[in-house]
């Protein structure tokens, strides 16, 4: 029997960017906040110490900072003709737990999207006719434009003490910086990184071949700095520990030294750890949310009454929580009815691994999470994409985010697995070698998916969230399109050999690929076809509001954090200024 | 909460079938294979017999003394000592993998095991229903069983090429097992020697950091603010540290 707590005002699902940004923000509003996380605590000390978070195989390989798959995972297949099984270890992405969220683990790459990347529907059509978008491709735009966002872009930035170049202040095109970015009104806060070996042979190719390089935006503080808010940052110390672990300097952005601590200095926030949201509780109508129904580490079941709910948790625990609990109606792909599920997306990419000689050292190892050099000439829609068959693009960057050698030990093609002479070409490569990738959009289709598995259990007895997923034409045209240009970029460097991928139908779930799990509770101008509206409330729900990449309607080729960053400032304002003071729908269906 | 059973295999009755719930019955007669055969065998050298005091491999807490012997061949073979760096069993890799079965991964921790159980398409990923450690113990027999009706021989016990043939057919799928899919096993095996070869020696493999300096990884503590810059383009010849440094 569940004990029922007394009531709060606003419940929070998840203690990670999105909702520390909330939790911060609301704070001021003296109402009764409560943040349930399903993971434990934690601090950069002594959680995140150096040497001890510089262990390869207890956070890289095993995964600490993840969540536990016995307990969270979901069943996956490519399509809805095959009978999905469960994740049963984690591999193609790896989303966090404990306060802070994947906000913890991340390289840090803080990225806004191109204005395109905001309404990619009605710019195809405008750009190349409503026949370019092909059958069973269903992109749609945000709701909310480039312009309407930028103060919150901004505001992200500042918070995270963005390391990086503009390319594009007020409309006047800044060498060095991303040319093709949207305008924006002020400069990153802190100056770029220091580029390393791999960089500027990047560069220097990137620039003989006609296009704009720039040092890509990170959250790796390259100075030290105080923010807005007066959280302090260290410098960043090129440790090559980014992704996958927690920064012991304080120079990597998260929620647990920004906002989460700035929320929870009020005493009207509350933060409770180790308690697992089960469902959100609804009223006879359905119309309404009455609270949430918790455990806590012993297992105990409490019923938290609250007016508001706001989940905050990871894309794919957020929709997994709308279907158990019946907020909003389930997407069915066979009708196109439906929309908690639709437009699942994740990240195309590809290309290439240059090999040099023995008198390139590269020294890859000193690194930092968000330290690379791109450029953003195939990107969104920069380029003609509509010549090349697709809709979408990439970035194509040389990253040096460490160099860690169980995961890292390239070769050249053409050797053998294991062996002598895999050995030999290990020790000859290691230190003389690049890639140079892509990081390439994803467009949302009819038959990507999510719902409830028919099967699968989680140990707390509620039916696994299913995926259903598959790379397309349009992304394998694409993917195939930037390995090309990434090779050609490498190939001017004259290396000795080169390794060229491309992402490819089947995806499989084995091999990570990117922690950028998209959609599923989109937002949109229309109940039929989103979930949420421009504030991210439900439409049918409108005391309940899903924050996070689940909003977004398909994927760019960019990092989502920046995004997410943005429209949880942006919903926090919408709360603030306009919920609160007359709770109901935001905007009329 | 266990899920229905039916259409796939239960995870209980699998394990049943391959012999690992009950006594691991694959692995007994394997003892017996003529050790006499082997003439890799040193005279004095305590030869384990079934039912008897045999002397089990002090060093290993996972790993049975055929298994012992499997791995470390298997090793040499994957990772074999030579004139450009250290071997796979000389750093300590079979000691590193013995630790990681013997622990919270062998026991499948993180890992969702309840049924049913499919085989699912290559893109679903890892669907047996053996943790690590009854995987490597169920293939293991198997790879040893093969080499028996194949070569009258263990794994162990046969030459270079031999075991360099067998383990390409166990990783290509050429080589079907008895009870569970090679490649898996496979990919297992492999990913679990590259993290005992490059990881930090505190978990027994990398020796020495013998790994690190063959490749020129300066290790876990670097702090390279100071000198990203000035060595950019150069070498950075530094003796690797490592955790417990």
């Amino acid at each position: 029997m569940a004990t029922k707590l007394p009531p709060v005002d606003i419940i929070l699902v998840g203690f990670g960017w999105t909702g520390g940004i909330l939790a911060k923000e609301l704070a001021t509003t003296g109402l009764k906040i409560l943040a349930l996380e399903r993971g434990g605590p934690r601090d950069t000390y002594p959680d995140f110490a150096a040497p001890g978070m510089h262990d390869e195989l207890r956070y890289a390989q095993r995964h600490e900072l993840m969540v536990d798959v016995s307990r969270d995972t979901l069943t996956f297949r490519n399509n809805p003709k095959q009978t999905a099984l469960p994740m049963r270890q984690l591999g193609s992405f790896l989303p966090g737990t404990g306060v802070g969220g994947a906000g913890v683990h991340w390289n840090g790459v803080t990225w806004r999207w191109l204005p395109w990347d905001h309404e990619p529907l009605k710019r195809t059509v405008e750009r190349y006719g409503k026949n370019a978008i092909p059958e069973g491709m269903q992109i749609q735009d945000w709701g909310v434009t480039y312009d309407e966002l930028e103060p919150y872009y901004e505001k992200f930035e500042y918070v995270c003490g963005v390391s990086g170049k503009a390319g594009n202040l007020k409309g006047e095109k800044v060498a060095g910086g991303n040319v093709f970015e949207g305008a924006r009104k002020r400069d990153y806060p802190n100056p770029p990184l220091i580029q390393t070996q791999a960089g500027m042979m990047f560069e220097k190719a990137a620039k003989e071949m006609g296009y704009h390089p720039f040092p890509h935006p990170a959250s790796n503080a390259s100075k030290p700095y105080v923010n807005p808010d007066g959280s302090a940052f260290g410098a960043c110390h090129y440790c090559g520990f980014c992704e996958r672990f927690g920064c012991e300097a304080q120079a990597k952005a998260s929620p647990h030294m920004t906002v989460i601590p700035l929320a929870l200095k009020h005493e009207n926030v509350q933060l409770r750890t180790n308690a697992r949201v089960l469902r959100v509780t609804m009223d006879s109508t359905g119309k309404r949310a009455t609270g949430v129904t918790y455990l806590d580490a012993r297992g105990q079941e409490f019923e938290q009454p609250a007016d508001l709910i706001l989940l905050t948790a990871y894309q794919l625990n957020n929709v997994h929580l709308m279907l158990l609990s019946g907020i909003g109606k389930p997407y069915d792909p066979a009708s196109g009815q439906g929309v908690v599920g639709r437009n699942y997306s994740y990240q195309a990419g590809g290309g290439c691994t240059a090999f040099f000689d023995e008198s390139v050292h590269m020294n890859q190892f000193m690194g930092a999470g968000a330290l690379a050099t791109g450029i953003g000439d195939f990107d969104g829609d920069s380029f003609d994409h509509g010549r090349q068959g697709f809709i979408g693009g990439g970035t194509i960057s040389t990253s040096s985010s460490g160099a860690r050698p169980i995961g890292y030990h390239p070769v050249p093609p053409g050797t053998p697995r294991w062996g002598s002479a895999w050995k030999q070409a290990v020790a000859k490569h290691y230190n003389h070698t690049l890639n140079v990738g892509s990081s390439g959009s994803n467009m949302s289709y009819r038959d990507n998916y999510l719902d409830l598995d028919p099967t699968y259990k989680d140990p707390f007895g509620r039916p696994l969230m299913r995926m259903t997923f598959d790379f397309k034409e349009n992304e394998i045209k694409q993917t195939a399109f930037m390995a090309e240009q990434c090779a050609k970029i490498a190939q001017s460097m004259n290396p000795i050999a080169i390794n060229k991928t491309a992402r490819a139908a089947p995806y499989s779930i084995v091999p990570y690929q990117s922690t950028h799990n998209i959609g599923g509770a989109v937002m949109g101008t229309d109940p039929r076809t989103s979930a949420v509206n421009r504030y991210l409330q439900v439409w049918d729900v409108p005391n309940v509001f899903v924050v996070g990449a689940s909003a977004f309607p398909q994927n760019a080729s960019k990092n989502p954090t920046g995004p997410v960053g943005a429209m949880a400032y942006w919903t926090a304002e919408a709360i603030r200024e306009k919920y609160l003071k007359s709770p109901g729908p935001l905007v009329s269906a | 909460m266990a899920a229905p059973e039916k259409p796939g295999v239960g995870r209980r009755r699998f394990l049943k079938s391959v012999g690992v719930a009950g006594a691991a019955s694959a692995v007994a007669p394997l003892a017996t294979i003529a050790e006499a055969q082997s003439p890799a065998t040193p005279p004095g050298q305590p030869m384990p017999m079934p039912g008897m005091n045999a002397p089990a491999a002090p060093a290993y807490r996972f790993f049975n003394d055929i298994e012992a012997k499997f791995i470390e061949a298997a090793l040499d073979t994957l990772i074999p000592k030579d004139a450009v760096g250290p071997g796979a069993v000389e750093v300590g890799v079979a000691t590193f993998l013995d630790n990681q079965l013997a622990g919270a991964f062998g026991q499948g921790a993180r890992m969702y095991l309840e049924g049913p159980f499919l085989e699912g398409a290559p893109t679903q990923g890892y669907q047996l229903p053996l943790t690590p450690a009854e995987l490597y113990r169920v293939a293991i027999a198997d790879v040893n069983g093969y080499c028996a009706k194949t070569y009258k021989k263990r794994f162990d016990q046969l030459g270079a090429a031999e075991r360099k043939t067998v383990l390409e057919g166990v990783e290509g799928g050429k080589i079907k097992l008895d009870s569970v899919p090679g490649g898996t096993f496979f990919a297992m095996l492999y990913g679990n020697v590259m993290e005992g070869y490059f990881g930090d020696p505190m978990y027994g493999g990398n020796r020495n950091k013998a790994v690190w300096k063959m490749i020129g990884f300066p290790g876990a503590i670097g702090m390279y603010a100071e000198v990203i810059a000035e060595y950019r383009g150069k070498p950075y010849p530094v003796e690797p540290q490592g955790i417990e440094d």
